[in-house]
């Protein structure tokens, strides 16, 4: 049979990209990350991550894109939270520093936080 | 000094609420020493480049061609992907189910979205949906129906739920028009929805 084979080794796979936004996956990695340093293990990750995905498919049908991993991302930050890394409001503060960061920066230069030169 | 213009569009494009909040939680996290940036990088590279259906697609095109290695798959897909460097990076166990005449695999995770990652990488997003999750096990013919597949009445449906301790991949039958390819070639036809069990093997476009 002859067919070429020029990209027969390559993948073929019309897909839309593996995280449809970047938050995804950087929360993604996040979490990966997190297990592998033994913060978690993944056997409660997986617990944790299905009763609050039953908890949130009571009120609405996920779709399995942004509202999946919003479910995803407070499962994280509740378990941060119960083992002491951070809490509610130093989160929350630090989203208001991104968000001052963000309007204050102006478009095409790096966004930095006030406090953090090197971030 | 300079007269500044007032143009509102100037500063940079606002992330959404949920994009904020992860970079709140990453700046939190990389200031107490357990993550940093180069570190997720890579996790992402890994995954949004790296490991992929292909994965899956080559085992599944050895398996067709190569009768031992198929029964050692079916029979201890554990030790052969091990020595293949591809068993489960969070302590998963994984099974190969065929499909035959008789029988027609499907794989859902009803709970949340375990899936082989190691295999065919991250799932797609209907795979996580309210959708999927509920409907694979209670109307799994329904929801083949909706992807195009309709087993044979003399063929049964048999859904596997997938936990944190155990995956599944679907090994699809070989079609006939695949007959007398190379393996990479075969491996061209593998989706990733026919190793979830949603698809079949199609004819790569040339």
């Amino acid at each position: 049979m002859e067919i070429p084979d020029k990209s027969a080794t390559a993948p073929d796979f019309a897909e839309p990209p593996v995280f449809a936004e970047p938050w995804h996956a950087e929360l993604f990695a996040m979490t990966v990350h997190l297990h592998k340093q033994g913060l978690f293990s993944w056997l409660d990750w997986t617990a944790q991550l299905s009763e609050a995905l039953a908890a949130a498919g009571k009120h609405h049908t996920l779709d399995g894109g942004d509202d999946y991993y919003a479910v995803w991302l407070d499962t994280l930050l509740q378990i941060m939270i119960a083992q002491g890394v951070t809490d509610d409001s130093s989160v929350q503060a630090m989203q208001e520093q991104w968000r001052n960061a963000y309007v204050r920066t102006p478009h095409g230069k790096p966004v930095r936080l006030a406090d953090d030169g090197a971030d | 000094m300079p007269h500044e213009h007032d143009d509102h569009n100037a500063h940079s494009l606002l992330p959404s609420e949920p994009a904020l909040r992860v970079r709140a939680l990453e700046t939190i996290l990389t200031r107490k020493g357990l993550v940093s940036a180069e570190t997720l990088d890579e996790i992402i590279d890994v995954y949004a480049h790296k490991i992929g259906p292909h994965i899956g697609a080559k085992i599944v095109a050895r398996a067709w061609i190569d009768s031992d290695f198929k029964q050692a798959l079916l029979t201890n897909a554990e030790s052969i992907l091990g020595e293949m460097k591809l068993a489960g990076r969070q302590g998963e166990h994984v099974q190969v189910v065929e499909n035959t005449a008789n029988i027609h695999n499907m794989v859902v995770c009803t709970l949340c979205s375990c899936y082989p990652w190691p295999l065919l990488g991250i799932p797609p997003s209907w795979y996580k949906s309210d959708a999927y999750r509920k409907r694979a096990v209670r109307e799994p013919r329904a929801v083949l129906a909706e992807f195009g597949i309709t087993p044979s009445q003399t063929q049964s449906v048999r859904v596997w739920d997938s936990t944190a301790e155990m995956r599944y991949l679907v090994l699809p039958m070989m079609p006939v028009a695949a007959a007398g390819c190379d393996e990479a070639t075969l491996a061209r036809w593998v989706t990733r929805d026919c190793m979830v069990g949603t698809g079949i093997p199609k004819a790569p476009q040339i």
